[in-house]
């Protein structure tokens, strides 16, 4: 990255740290949307972006998450940093046996991605029949009244959020970058673009392939843990719908998939486009249920006929943010 | 007499059956020829559809009739968007083919609830509630016409790609698109021709469908799923194996339907398909690659 490009970035990081002080609770609420969704974006970056594994099933590992937490919370009232050990355990337990069984018997591609889809709706229909987990009635944390800012029990106001959310994000950011330019980086990298040259220098395909999903996995399942407490509401048909699962990938799409940024990018992009999509068509009075969705699918084919490879890579270039072409953060 | 009963469901499990196998033949066509994953095939299929709900709503026309219009303006559908969009993207990674298909996918659903609404729409046929009696079993009129239907569309296009010129021209395109390209085939418009043919079908398979289940735009993704399921059952690429794959996802979701819980019905489709792609990853009828 240029000069120019880290003095841009920390500047966004001292608004983002300091914008609670001057927006108000809608601004707040939409930027906690915007960090989630570049916050599971990255996630979701480790395993297609870093190492070509295409999951559309990633609604399974937030949910999974999610509901692990929140039952630990609501049935045994353990709170969510210990939750979140358990809820990144189940996570990636369950990448990890997805993950075992594509790659150990080849399967591929376009298959592998729908592996991921049935995992994910088998997960769906399950917890529609998990009483436990509240069936397909939905599963509720209590809401604690005015207790005020409780950080060990992840209870309190939209600010605690917006914090916690950001805390994630950098420090996603600052992961994906540290196993980036690591040894099992390089051989993700090598794998992704060669798996057969890779395999000939010596890399563990299995191996380097199981490490990103289990990554990935738990990284996401966080996502899950903040999704449950930040909600309080939980609905097997929202929350592992292969819509949810869509929305996880967008914006690494739109920014750049396999790029630092490109997530963070992404999310910033697509959320308040929505936003601001929702508000014209209230203030228009047109009620047409799906323009928004439509205008996300006009989106989708204009960013991948015209940037293929994403906004981040473009604009970096355009503003002079990085040294060379194809160079990242 | 519970045998009987359980071969009723059986018999018209594999009944709608065919028809999920018609509209998966149109998705391996399309996959096995150009090789892109047709990721708007659910709908397409809902389209079909409409189609079928509005001839039958403004022109008073059975769904079966209505069939070849829908599938008419479905193959120039899916004529224009292989020539338009999807052919550049051909030699492009699989991610990206995924994600125009899925943006692609995501208009027609849209335009489809923004037209028609959320609400289930029906056709209504005369013979709408008559069953025929053979033997011991008792079919529902509707369901024997529709899988009547599915196994003649389902029989002129094996016989098209066995018998005619351009069919052997779209097989030889499947098989080796450099050497078919080097014997002078125009491959481009072979295979829009072939997106136009796999989205025709499955606009028939959409039009005898109504006489099943009612339109609605939610059904899309789920047809799509079902295709993909059923296809990878089968054997990609495999035209027989795509209707086989859709006879045995029919019969088991009616058997689960049944036996367990109908809200489980499609889960057992997903247990089935996660069992295939581990024992058999190229599928029931496919050939090892």
């Amino acid at each position: 990255m240029t000069r120019r490009g880290i003095v841009l970035l920390a500047l966004l990081g001292v608004v983002l740290l300091a914008a609670p002080l001057f927006a108000d609770r809608y601004v707040v609420s939409v930027l906690t949307t915007v960090l989630w969704f570049a916050y599971v974006g990255q996630a979701w970056n480790v395993m297609m972006g870093f190492s070509g594994l295409l999951s559309l099933g990633h609604a399974l590992y937030v949910g999974l998450g999610a509901y692990a937490s929140a039952a630990l919370f609501v049935h045994f009232g353990i709170g969510p940093w210990l939750g979140l050990w358990v809820a990144m355990l189940a996570a990636t337990l369950a990448g990890c046996f997805i993950g075992f069984l594509g790659f150990r018997f080849g399967v591929r591609g376009v298959h592998f991605a729908l592996l991921t889809i049935a995992f994910a709706e088998v997960a769906r229909i399950g917890f529609d029949h998990l009483q436990w987990f509240g069936g397909s009635g939905g599963f509720f944390i209590p809401v604690a009244g005015d207790a005020g800012n409780d950080l060990l029990n992840l209870r309190g106001s939209p600010t605690l959020f917006y914090y916690v959310i950001l805390a994630l994000v950098a420090g996603a950011l600052a992961l994906s970058r540290r196993l980036l330019h690591s040894r099992l980086g390089y051989q993700w990298l090598a794998v992704r673009e060669e798996p057969e040259a890779a395999e000939a220098v010596g890399v563990d395909l299995f191996r380097a392939r199981i490490t990103a999903v289990a990554v990935s996995s738990a990284l996401t399942a966080l996502g899950g843990v903040f999704q449950a407490f930040y909600f309080n509401n939980l609905f097997p048909e929202q929350v592992f719908s292969m819509g949810r699962s869509i929305e996880i990938i967008l914006p690494a799409i739109v920014g750049g998939i396999g790029t630092l940024i490109g997530p963070i990018l992404g999310a910033f992009i697509l959320t308040p486009l929505g936003e601001l999509l929702t508000f014209l068509i209230e203030v228009s009075g047109l009620d047409l249920p799906g323009l928004k969705q439509l205008f996300y699918g006009v989106a989708l084919v204009v960013i991948v006929v015209y940037r293929p490879d994403g906004v981040w890579p473009w604009l970096a270039r355009r503003l002079g943010l990085v040294r060379q072409p194809g160079e990242d953060a | 007499m519970t045998f009987d009963y359980y071969l009723n469901i059986a018999v018209s499990g594999v009944l709608t059956g065919l028809v999920y196998g018609l509209a998966a033949l149109g998705l391996s066509v399309i996959f096995g020829v150009v090789r892109v994953v047709n990721f708007a095939h659910g709908e397409m299929m809902v389209a079909g559809m409409y189609g079928a709900v509005l001839l039958s709503g403004f022109l008073g026309l059975d769904p079966i009739l209505a069939a070849p219009i829908v599938a008419a303006v479905l193959f120039g559908f899916g004529w224009l968007l292989q020539r338009g969009l999807v052919n550049r993207f051909v030699e492009r990674p699989e991610h990206m083919q995924f994600i125009l298909l899925l943006g692609i996918a995501t208009i027609i659903l849209n335009a489809m609830l923004m037209l028609f609404g959320p609400d289930s729409r029906n056709v209504q046929v005369p013979y709408g509630f008559d069953t025929v009696e053979l033997g011991p079993l008792l079919l529902d009129a509707v369901r024997l016409r529709a899988g009547a239907g599915a196994i003649v569309v389902a029989a002129a296009l094996f016989a098209f790609f066995r018998f005619s010129r351009t069919g052997k021209a779209i097989r030889a395109c499947a098989d080796n698109p450099l050497g078919a390209r080097v014997v002078g085939l125009n491959i481009d418009g072979l295979y829009a021709l072939t997106f136009g043919i796999g989205a025709g079908v499955v606009g028939i398979a959409g039009a005898l469908m109504t006489l099943l289940v009612d339109a609605r735009p939610q059904l899309a993704p789920e047809y799509t799923l079902l295709s993909f399921i059923i296809v990878i059952v089968g054997g990609l690429g495999s035209l027989p194996g795509a209707l086989f794959g859709g006879v045995l996802i029919g019969l088991s979701e009616a058997m689960a339907g049944f036996l367990l819980a109908p809200s489980l019905k499609s889960l057992f489709s997903y247990v089935v398909l996660i069992v295939v792609l581990l024992l058999r990853p190229q599928g029931l009828l496919g050939k090892r690659s």
